[in-house]
């Protein structure tokens, strides 16, 4: 398996047997050691469900918060519709053209109905609303722009914003506003939980590192004596690292299914006040897991922190140890 | 088999262990290495295995040069060494059988060699009874005879024993002595170091004395001992 490659000189048949037989020794020893780790795990039964524990609590919080901001982002996506887009006319557009406008937008598809406001009565509103009637008055000119406020057809936000985007091209429009501030706020919130839940992640990934390294140099403390011995009789140091890097291996893999476990049971847990909650706004909606993706990242990152921090273990640990 | 030239040990705290040693082994050959305590018997031993690097000197064993070998190549030369330790370095946690394997398992060996060459080993030593034994349920004279399993089973070039009879009754240590004659007889090159004057006297070995980490005997003669 380690062994430098022997001499072979017969041809390239037995160099094949040979190179068969030694990649089936390296197999059935990756095979042995991975189930010896495994059996030793099992051995102190305690430290080990401990050790675990630690690992699944500290990937579950952030991926329990990434399920529950993205249930709130499929929740907002089905918001009442009540935003609008308001389409600030030029000075240039006549009353007849603004109006043929707002007739011609309602037609759209995207679009469930448009409402045109003259100058005249957005003049009107302002002096009823501020008061401030006088002053203008005395500008003697109509500072205010004619405005066709356009109700969109679908309910999401970004289809708002696609509208907006596209009506903002128009001639006749100077200015193309996009009302639908709480939506907006809701989902500026959300962008901004995501930076903290990865944010999160990162500093608890860190922390799983840190257990898993510290675990990992117990376990080589354990066995000093065991390695001393071994390098006597021949071990190189990829055999001497193998058993701690699948303890690392195995204690990512276990943490990241408990972790898993742990999701699970919370959103079995919201599920039935969640449920009441929408069938009292008549809601349909229903609370989703973790999804095949995200699970599989959060098994296939923690099992890669496990690896990572029983190599760091090792490579510090490791060399210290030697007979003599 | 082993040539030494020049070889000298210094350690990190400036002891000088080894001074100058010059000698050389044949194959088949079964040597004594004795002095007092502290004469560097054990160093000279732990240079052989790599446990220690030379200070100085150039160290030829099996044909190689090892004085200066990369770290990464100490396992390989290993393998090719049995060592017979005075505390016997057992592994409690696993079988008698077990424990002999571990130098064939590292070197890859295939299930059924294995079984092969721990059994062959084991009935050397008398042991192929106590296979499925753990090791801390044997006497010390059994122990020491399990980790003589382990030295021989890898069939090395070269054998060393740091004091392998050392808390042994003259009758265990005639039978292993005995068991080292039979290893050298077949071509291993056997080096045992010890303090035993007895043990020496009784057999008519070629003889290495330390004295101060210095050679100041190679031969036969056993006068003022
Ligand atoms: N790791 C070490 N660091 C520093 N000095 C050492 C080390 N190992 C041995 N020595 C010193 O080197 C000298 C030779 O020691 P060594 O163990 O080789 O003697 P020895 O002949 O085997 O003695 P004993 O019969 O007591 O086993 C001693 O003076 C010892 O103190
Ligand atoms: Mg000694």
């Amino acid at each position: 398996m380690n062994q430098p490659a022997p001499n072979v000189s017969k041809g390239a048949t037995v160099a094949r047997v040979t190179w068969r037989q030694r990649f089936d020794r390296w197999r059935e020893h990756h095979r042995d050691v991975a189930v010896d780790s495994l059996r030793r795990l099992r051995a102190t039964p305690l430290p080990t469900l401990m050790t675990l524990l630690v690992i699944a609590i500290a990937l579950a919080l952030p991926a329990g918060l990434f399920v529950l901001i993205k249930n709130v982002q499929t929740l907002s996506e089905g918001w009442d519709g009540n935003a609008q887009v308001s389409l600030y006319l030029t000075a240039k557009t006549s009353d007849a053209q603004g109006r043929a406008l707002a007739t011609q937008l309602a037609e759209r598809v995207d679009v469930k109905r448009t409402a045109y406001i003259s100058r005249e009565r957005a003049l009107e509103e302002f002096k009823e609303q501020s008061g401030l009637g006088d002053i203008l008055q005395e500008l003697g000119e109509n500072p205010l722009p004619a405005v066709i406020v356009v109700y969109p057809a679908h309910d999401t936000l970004e289809q708002a914003q696609k509208l907006r985007d596209d009506l903002a091209r128009k001639t006749e429009v100077d200015e193309a506003q996009l009302d639908a501030q709480w939506v907006q706020r809701l989902y500026a919130l959300l962008a901004l939980g995501e930076r903290l839940v990865l944010a999160l992640s990162i500093g608890l990934g860190l922390a799983v590192l840190l257990v898993i390294v510290n675990t990992i140099r117990l376990g080589i403390e354990n066995r000093r004596d065991e390695i001393v011995i071994v390098k006597l009789v021949g071990a190189t140091d990829a055999y001497v690292r193998r058993p701690f890097l699948y303890t690392g291996l195995w204690y990512g893999l276990g943490g990241s299914l408990i972790a898993l476990l742990l999701i699970q049971a919370l959103l079995l847990w919201l599920d039935g006040p969640v449920q009441a909650v929408a069938d009292l706004y008549r809601s349909t909606f229903a609370l989703a897991g973790l999804g095949l993706g995200t699970g599989l990242l959060t098994i296939v990152g923690s099992v890669l922190v496990g690896l990572l921090g029983a190599a760091l273990a090792v490579r510090q640990h490791l060399r210290a140890i030697e007979p003599g | 088999m082993i040539s030494l030239q020049k070889v000298s040990k210094r350690y990190d705290n400036g002891r000088e262990a080894l001074v100058n040693l010059n000698f050389e082994l044949a194959p088949g050959e079964m040597v004594f290495l004795t002095g007092h305590s502290g004469a560097g018997k054990s160093t000279l031993l732990k240079l052989i295995m790599l446990i220690e690097r030379p200070s100085a000197g150039q160290m030829l064993v099996c044909g190689q040069n090892i004085a200066h070998i990369p770290r990464s190549a100490i396992p390989y030369h290993r393998r090719q060494i049995g060592m017979v330790h005075q505390h016997h370095h057992l592994l409690f946690d696993r079988t008698v059988y077990d424990n002999v394997a571990l130098p064939l398992l590292i070197a890859g060996f295939s299930p059924r060699d294995t079984g092969r060459r721990v059994r062959a080993a084991l009935d050397k030593v008398g042991l192929l009874d106590k296979e499925n034994l753990n090791p801390a349920t044997l006497s010390g004279g059994e122990q020491q005879r399990v980790g003589i399993a382990r030295a021989v089973v890898n069939k090395p070039q070269v054998l060393i024993a740091d004091e392998p009879t050392g808390n042994l009754d003259p009758e265990l240590s005639a039978e292993i002595m005995d068991l080292f004659d039979q290893f050298a007889q077949v071509g291993t090159t056997v080096l045992i170091a010890t303090h035993d004057v007895g043990l020496i006297h009784r057999y008519d070995h070629r003889l290495l004395a330390l004295h101060n980490g210095e050679l100041i005997r190679d031969g036969y003669d056993r006068e003022h001992l």
